[in-house]
C-alpha cells in the first residue's frame, strides 16, 4: 500500500494529495523505506547511495554532499562514504536508506514494516533511528508495522486496519491499543501484553538422540555464499522430542550450522552423524544421504520459502514429498488433505504458492515439509516477520510435532519462540575478531 | 567489478603497486574504453603478421603500468591466453588454402596458406583483447556509469538501471545456492542435472524478476525517472591522464599500420 502512496506502483480509485498535489507530481516530498533491506539498495558504495535521490531531485552537488554527510550522521551510520554497501547489516541497510530518504528532506517519511527483516539489535537500532530523525526533522512518519510494540513511545497515533480492509481503532496508541486490545491480539496483531501463549504437551515417554555434530565447523567458501564462519568447533546432540534453538546474531553461523545439521552442507570440519534408528539403514553420514533419503529422516525448512517451492499449486507442494517417496495414491491424497486443513491452507489447494501471503507461504513451507513425516525437523528463522495468529498456529504446530517424538531444530532470534517452546538453547560462539 | 580490490593490493605487487596503481584506477573509464577501441578497430581493418605483431610488442612493453599485480593480471587474462592459440587452431585447420598441403581431410586443410593465418589469427586476438581485458579490469563500475551519462552522453535512465541491475548478480548467486540446497531438501536433486539446471534457471529468472521490480520500486522513492533535471553527486573528469591514455593508444595504433605498410604487409579487410 505504501508503495502506491508514493505514486510508485499500482491503480487507485479515489483522491490522494500529498502535500496538496498529486502524490506523481509530488516527487521527492515522501521518502519511502521498505522492509526487504537487501532490495533497497541501489548504489555500491555508501555515499553514493544516499546520494542517488539528491541527484534525481536535481541538488546541486556541493549541497548534496553536504545533505549526505547531514543523513548519514542523523541515522547514526558512522561509515565513511566509499564503505561498501554489500558489507553493511541488514540494519545498517535499512538505516542507509532511510538516510537516502531523508537527504531528499521529504516532509513525510513512509516505512513500510521497516524492521521486520531484522534480528532484535537491528530493531532497535532502526527505531533509534527513525525517533532521532523525527526529533529532529520534525516532519510526518507513516509506520506500517504488526510489532506494535517497538513503536509504542514513538507514535502519537494508532490506525488499526481490519481484515476487511476498513478502519477498526484510530486514535492515541496506548488509549486505541487498550480499547481494542482483545479485537486486535484475535486478529494477529502483536498487542503489548497479549502476546499469543502456547500450551505445553507432555513429551514422548523416550527421547534417543537422532543427531550428534562432533567438533563441527565450517567456514564461508567463496562459491558458497551460504556458508558463514563459524569459530569454534561446535558439539551439539539433537534428541527426539525436544526443541533445539540455534541463537545468536546475524552473520553468526545459525544458518550455516542449520544447513549442515539438515545433511544439506558438507561439514568443513568435524561430523555429523546419524543415530541408527534415524538413519534406518542409510549410513551414518546425512549428507552422503541421497536427496529422497532426506525425506523421510531430516526435513529442512528454509528462511525464505520463495526457495523452496517447485510446484504451479499449494496441492501438488505439498503433494511432491510423498510422491517421491512412492506413497500409495491414497496415502498421498490422504497426507495432502489433512495438511491442507490443518494449515488453514484448504481453500488455497489450487492456488500457486507464489501468491500465497507472506504467513500463508511459510506453513506451507513447512508442512510441504512435514508431509514425508521426517523425524527431524530443521527450521531457519520459522516465525520471521509473522503476524500473532500465523506465529501461535505455527508454535502449536511445532509443539505438536515435538510431543509427538518430533526432534526440531530452530535458527531463531525470536526470544518468544524460545520461551514458549521451552527450548533448549544453544548459543552460536561469538566471530572471530 | 571487484577490478578494484585486486589492484596494487592482493598478491605480490608487480611493478604498478600502490598510489601509481590508485592514479590509474581513477583514469576515467570512458578513457580505458576509447584506447583500447582504437587499437581495435584499427587491427580488425588489416589481416597482416606486421600490424598485429608491433601492436602487441607495444602493448607488453606498457602491460606492466597498467595498474595490475602480475597475479590479477595472469588471472584476468587466461581467458585471452586460451583463446588466442585456439583461434589460431581454428584458422589452421578451416582457413583459405594455399601453397603446399600438409592435411587434408574433408573440410580440414592445412595448408601453408591457412598456417599462415593461423599465426595472423592469434596474433591479433592476442593484441585486441589484451589491452581491452587489462584495462577494462581496473574499471569501477559506478565511474564506468558516470563517464558513459555524463560523457558519453548516453541516457541516464539507462545507464542507471543497468548499474543497479549489476548488484543484483551478487544476490542471483545466493538464490542459486540456496535454490540448490533446497531442491536436496525436497527430495528431488536425485534426478537428471539438465533437467535441474532447467528448473533452478526458471527459478532464478522469477525470483530475478521479483528482485528487480522491488528494486524498480526503490529506486522511483528516490525520484528516479522523474521528468526533472537531474544532477551528478560525482564528477566525471576528463583531463591530461586520460587524454594520455588515447594518445597511447592512438600511438600504438599508428605505429601498427605505419610498420605494416612499410613493410609493405598492409592488406586493407583482407585484400
Amino acid at each position: 500500500m505504501l508503495g502506491s502512496d508514493d505514486g510508485s506502483e499500482g491503480d487507485s480509485t479515489g483522491s490522494l494529495v500529498v502535500d496538496g498535489r498529486d502524490p506523481r507530481a509530488a516527487r521527492g516530498v515522501a521518502g519511502l523505506v521498505l522492509q526487504d533491506p537487501d532490495s533497497q539498495v541501489i548504489m555500491a558504495r555508501v555515499g553514493d547511495d544516499v546520494a542517488f535521490g539528491c541527484e534525481n531531485l536535481g541538488v546541486p552537488r556541493d549541497e548534496l554532499w553536504m545533505r549526505v554527510r547531514e543523513a548519514l550522521e542523523l541515522v547514526g551510520l558512522g561509515v565513511p562514504l566509499e564503505h561498501p554497501t554489500d558489507a553493511l547489516s541488514g540494519g545498517q541497510k535499512q538505516r542507509l536508506a532511510l538516510a537516502g530518504a531523508l537527504a531528499m528532506r521529504p516532509g513525510l517519511l513512509l516505512l513500510d514494516e521497516p524492521t521486520a527483516n531484522l534480528d532484535p539489535d537491528g530493531v532497535r537500532e532502526v527505531r533509534d533511528a527513525v525517533t532521532a530523525v523525527l526529533g529532529t526533522t520534525g516532519s510526518t512518519a507513516v509506520i506500517v508495522e504488526h510489532r506494535v510494540e517497538a513503536w509504542l513511545d514513538v507514535v502519537d497515533r494508532i490506525i488499526v486496519l481490519g481484515a476487511d480492509g476498513r478502519i477498526a481503532a484510530d486514535g492515541e496508541p496506548r488509549a486505541a491499543l487498550a480499547a481494542q486490545g482483545a479485537a486486535l491480539a484475535a486478529a494477529g496483531v502483536w498487542v503489548p501484553g497479549r502476546e499469543p501463549t502456547i500450551a505445553r504437551r507432555r513429551g514422548p515417554g523416550e527421547r534417543p538422540t537422532m543427531l550428534t555434530a562432533d567438533s563441527l565447523t565450517s567456514a564461508r567458501v567463496p562459491q558458497q555464499p551460504l556458508r558463514a564462519t563459524v569459530a569454534h568447533p561446535l558439539e551439539v546432540t539433537v534428541a527426539a522430542g525436544e526443541v533445539l534453538a540455534l541463537t545468536g546474531p546475524n552473520g553468526s553461523g545459525k544458518t550455516t550450522l542449520a544447513l549442515t545439521l539438515g545433511g544439506l552442507l558438507p561439514p568443513f570440519a568435524g561430523e555429523v552423524r546419524a543415530s541408527t534408528e534415524l538413519a534406518a539403514g542409510a549410513g551414518d553420514q546425512p549428507i552422503r544421504w541421497r536427496s529422497r533419503e532426506l525425506l523421510t529422516r531430516i526435513g529442512s525448512v528454509f528462511q525464505s520459502p520463495e526457495h523452496q517451492f517447485l510446484t504451479p499449486t499449494v496441492r501438488a507442494e505439498l503433494e511432491l514429498g510423498p510422491r517421491a517417496v512412492k506413497l500409495s495414491d491414497t496415502e498421498v491424497a490422504r497426507r495432502t488433505d489433512d495438511l491442507l486443513s490443518r494449515l488453514r491452507l484448504d481453500e488455497l489447494a489450487d492456488a500457486n504458492p507464489f501468491t500465497l501471503s507472506g504467513g500463508q507461504q511459510r506453513r506451507l513451507s513447512v508442512g510441504a515439509v512435514l508431509a514425508t513425516r521426517p523425524r527431524v525437523l530443521v527450521l531457519d528463522e520459522p516465525t520471521f516477520g509473522q503476524d500473532a495468529l500465523t506465529w501461535a498456529g505455527l508454535v502449536e504446530l511445532l509443539e505438536q510435532l515435538r510431543s509427538e517424538g518430533t526432534a526440531v531444530v530452530a535458527a531463531t532470534h525470536d526470544p518468544r519462540f524460545v520461551e514458549q517452546m521451552r527450548a533448549r538453547e544453544f548459543a552460536m560462539p561469538g566471530r572471530r575478531p | 567489478m571487484s577490478g578494484a580490490e585486486e589492484t596494487g593490493r592482493a598478491g605480490r605487487p608487480g611493478p604498478a603497486a600502490g598510489r601509481y596503481a590508485a592514479a590509474f584506477r581513477a583514469i576515467n573509464p570512458v578513457a580505458k574504453i576509447a584506447a583500447s577501441l582504437l587499437i581495435a578497430v584499427t587491427l580488425a581493418l588489416s589481416v597482416d603478421a606486421a600490424s598485429a605483431l608491433t601492436a602487441l610488442v607495444l602493448e607488453v612493453a606498457l602491460l606492466p603500468f597498467a595498474g595490475l599485480t602480475w597475479r590479477a593480471f595472469w588471472r584476468r587474462t587466461a581467458p585471452v591466453w586460451f583463446a588466442a592459440p585456439l583461434a589460431g587452431l581454428t584458422a589452421a585447420l578451416y582457413g583459405r588454402a594455399s601453397g603446399h598441403v600438409y592435411l587434408d581431410w574433408l573440410v580440414v586443410h592445412v595448408t601453408d596458406g591457412s598456417l599462415h593465418l593461423a599465426v595472423i589469427t592469434a596474433l591479433r586476438v592476442l593484441a585486441i583483447a589484451l589491452p581491452a581485458v587489462v584495462l577494462f579490469a581496473t574499471v569501477d563500475a559506478t565511474a564506468l556509469a558516470d563517464g558513459l551519462a555524463q560523457r558519453v552522453h548516453l541516457p541516464a535512465r539507462f545507464v542507471l538501471g543497468a548499474l543497479a541491475a549489476l548488484r543484483l548478480v551478487g544476490l542471483m548467486r545466493d538464490d542459486w545456492a540456496a535454490l540448490e540446497l533446497a531442491r536436496r531438501a525436497r527430495g528431488v536433486a536425485d534426478r537428471g542435472r539438465i533437467r535441474r539446471f532447467a528448473g533452478l534457471a526458471f527459478a532464478i529468472f522469477v525470483l530475478s524478476i521479483r528482485r528487480g521490480s522491488a528494486l524498480a520500486t526503490a529506486m522511483e522513492a528516490r525520484g528516479f525517472g522523474g521528468s526533472g533535471p537531474r544532477t551528478w553527486a560525482r564528477p566525471s573528469t576528463f583531463g591530461g591522464r586520460e587524454v594520455v591514455l588515447i594518445a597511447i593508444g592512438g600511438l600504438i595504433a599508428a605505429t601498427a599500420v605505419a610498420v605494416a605498410v612499410l613493410t609493405e604487409q598492409w592488406a586493407f579487410l583482407g585484400t
